[in-house]
């Protein structure tokens, strides 16, 4: 937490990080530290720039400026990537032929078989993960076949099959059952209280408030907030969150900063 | 059998049958990748290959091979560093590619529209024995890489964003895969012609789909019917002098038919099997809601 900055090195360290999409700067100067246990919630509303920045984490949006290291090591030269488990945002884990929930999970375990044929050790890894979000009876049904919030959790294992030690989320809880919604959070709070670290792209807090340290709050592509989680008002009471729909008043103003 | 006696059989019963295994195994990455209509345009590339194998007098089949492979890392590279207008790009070598083939096999002094048409559509009776060794060693390759690297090339299909994340080398990755599909069209290309590779792809795999669930079952069915086919497209063109590729074509699309009206049974039995199916009518009434007479989603229907 921030009271105790130096408590170890950070797991996560963007400094004044710029980023654009096409000509739109999306992010303008993010700094964001996340220290080794903490769980740490990266909220804001819709294009405020929180997908981008934890893309440009894991290197899938490249920098215009600033800099980011994982594990004390400089992005470009991170390749330790088993160490990370990425869980994207998407509403699917099927793609265009069947998959069964076992063989989707098992594609996350390549972080460290890599080129090689999995071991024992590999396979048993893959139904732990699958035991873990609570899919175990089901990991030979086809994905296709499954219900929104059980894509999500078998996303989830699929970034917990490499046994990670940072797991970054972008909108887990999105399109998610309440019931699903429970599995997410206990699936959490069983690999916090293992002693990963965890960064979550949230549009608001919901049941996954309890576990969550720390909240940094983006706007327009600046951080605007970094301190303990609001206290949620209401769902909707977040400092800077003015949840922004496509045909709210405040669009042109939004466009017109960066522009 | 008398068909199995004849040498110029015997090449294209060979030949087919190593269409039927690559066709299909490459075919499968193709489709997870939304990507179905990639063999049609390298078998469009695939043409000035062949025009460039006639003009120089070396054999088709290798001229092919470059030329393709050379075409599909460029329509990789469009796709993967792909600005907006890259659908145009991608138009512009398809038809580049053919208008190209067509005018090298005039400019050459064997060359003619009647050889070309063996290409295009495929003519397994003119098989050669220069023409089966380039097949096997070309369809060895596309096996060693569809089987070895299935779950790297999976993951890369699957998610490729997420792929990335695990650190596989994705970008050569996808180069493997539209080098492999190049190499298959060009060891289809004597047996299903250029016009019809991409379908011995496709067909197999949407026709495995219907019955499959898992990426493994898919593959396996996929390759199974796509030897099926071939064979028995092959054996049927000796036996009723019918062009060999149409035949295995519309065939794959006959077992594709079959599969589907079998699928449609085979998937509720299964849906009740897996979970107990929920009661048809909500059993607690909501006081107030309209009855299902007066909802008006319902108005069209008697």
């Amino acid at each position: 937490m921030s009271s105790e900055p130096a408590r170890t090195e950070p797991v996560i360290s963007v400094r004044s990080a710029t980023a654009s999409l096409g000509s739109r700067p999306v992010l303008r100067g993010v700094d964001l530290t996340v220290h080794g246990g903490e769980v740490v919630a990266l909220l804001g509303a819709n294009g405020s720039g929180k997908s981008t920045a934890v893309r440009s984490m894991i290197g899938q949006v490249p920098l215009t400026g600033g800099s980011i290291t994982l594990f004390g090591t400089e992005l470009k030269r991170f390749r330790d990537w088993s160490r990370v488990g990425y869980v994207p945002q998407r509403t699917t884990a099927a793609s265009g032929v069947p998959a069964t929930i076992r063989e989707v999970v098992s594609s996350g375990r390549l972080s460290r078989t890599k080129l090689r044929w999995p071991s024992r050790a590999d396979r048993a890894a893959v139904e732990r993960a699958i035991g873990l979000v609570g899919l175990a009876d089901r990991a030979k049904d086809s994905v296709s076949a499954l219900s929104g919030g059980q894509h999500q959790r078998v996303l989830i294992a699929r970034a917990l099959a490499a046994d990670p030690e940072l797991l970054i989320m972008d909108e887990p809880m999105a399109g998610v059952d309440l019931a699903s919604q429970e599995i997410l959070a206990s699936t959490l709070r069983e690999q916090v209280a293992g002693g990963a670290t965890v960064l979550l792209v949230l549009h608001e807090l919901g049941p996954l408030e309890p576990l969550i340290d720390r909240a940094v709050v983006l706007r327009d592509g600046c951080v605007v907030h970094d301190g303990p989680p609001p206290r949620a008002v209401g769902q909707h009471a977040l400092p800077g969150h003015d949840h922004v729909h496509p045909h709210a008043a405040d669009e042109p103003l939004r466009t017109g900063l960066l522009t | 059998m008398e068909i199995l006696q004849l040498a110029f059989m015997q090449r294209a019963l060979l030949a087919a049958v190593l269409v039927g295994i690559t066709a299909p195994a490459v075919g499968i990455y193709l489709v997870q990748r939304r990507q179905a209509l990639m063999g049609d345009g390298i078998g469009h590339v695939a043409m000035t290959g062949v025009g460039l194998g006639f003009l120089l007098s070396t054999n088709p089949v290798w001229m092919a091979a470059a030329v393709s492979v050379a075409g599909a890392i460029t329509m990789e590279l469009i796709r993967a560093y792909g600005r907006t207008r890259g659908d145009i790009a991608l138009a512009l070598l398809f038809y580049g590619g053919m208008a190209g083939g067509v005018m090298l096999i005039n400019l050459s002094p064997t060359g003619s529209n009647a050889n070309l048409n063996s290409y295009l559509f495929g003519s397994l009776s003119t098989v050669s024995e220069e023409d089966v060794t380039a097949i096997c060693v070309l369809a060895a390759f596309v096996i060693l890489v569809t089987l070895g690297l299935r779950r790297q090339l999976f993951a890369v299909s699957q998610d490729e964003e997420f792929a990335r994340v695990t650190g596989l080398p994705v970008r050569a990755l996808n180069l493997l895969i539209a080098v492999t599909a190049a190499v298959t069209v060009t060891v289809a290309m004597r047996v299903v012609g250029l016009l019809l590779v991409s379908a011995l792809m496709v067909v197999p795999v949407a026709a495995a789909q219907q019955l499959a669930r898992s990426f493994r079952m898919t593959f396996t069915l996929a390759v199974l019917i796509g030897t099926g086919v071939t064979l028995a497209g092959t054996a049927t063109s000796y036996y009723q002098d019918v062009p060999p590729g149409a035949t295995i074509v519309l065939l794959a699309i006959a077992v594709f038919v079959v599969l589907t009206g079998l699928a449609a049974p085979l998937a509720r039995r299964r849906a009740r099997a897996a979970e107990p199916a929920p009661a048809a009518a909500c059993d607690v009434a909501v006081a107030g809601a309209p009855g299902p007479a007066d909802d008006d989603v319902r108005v069209g229907k008697p």
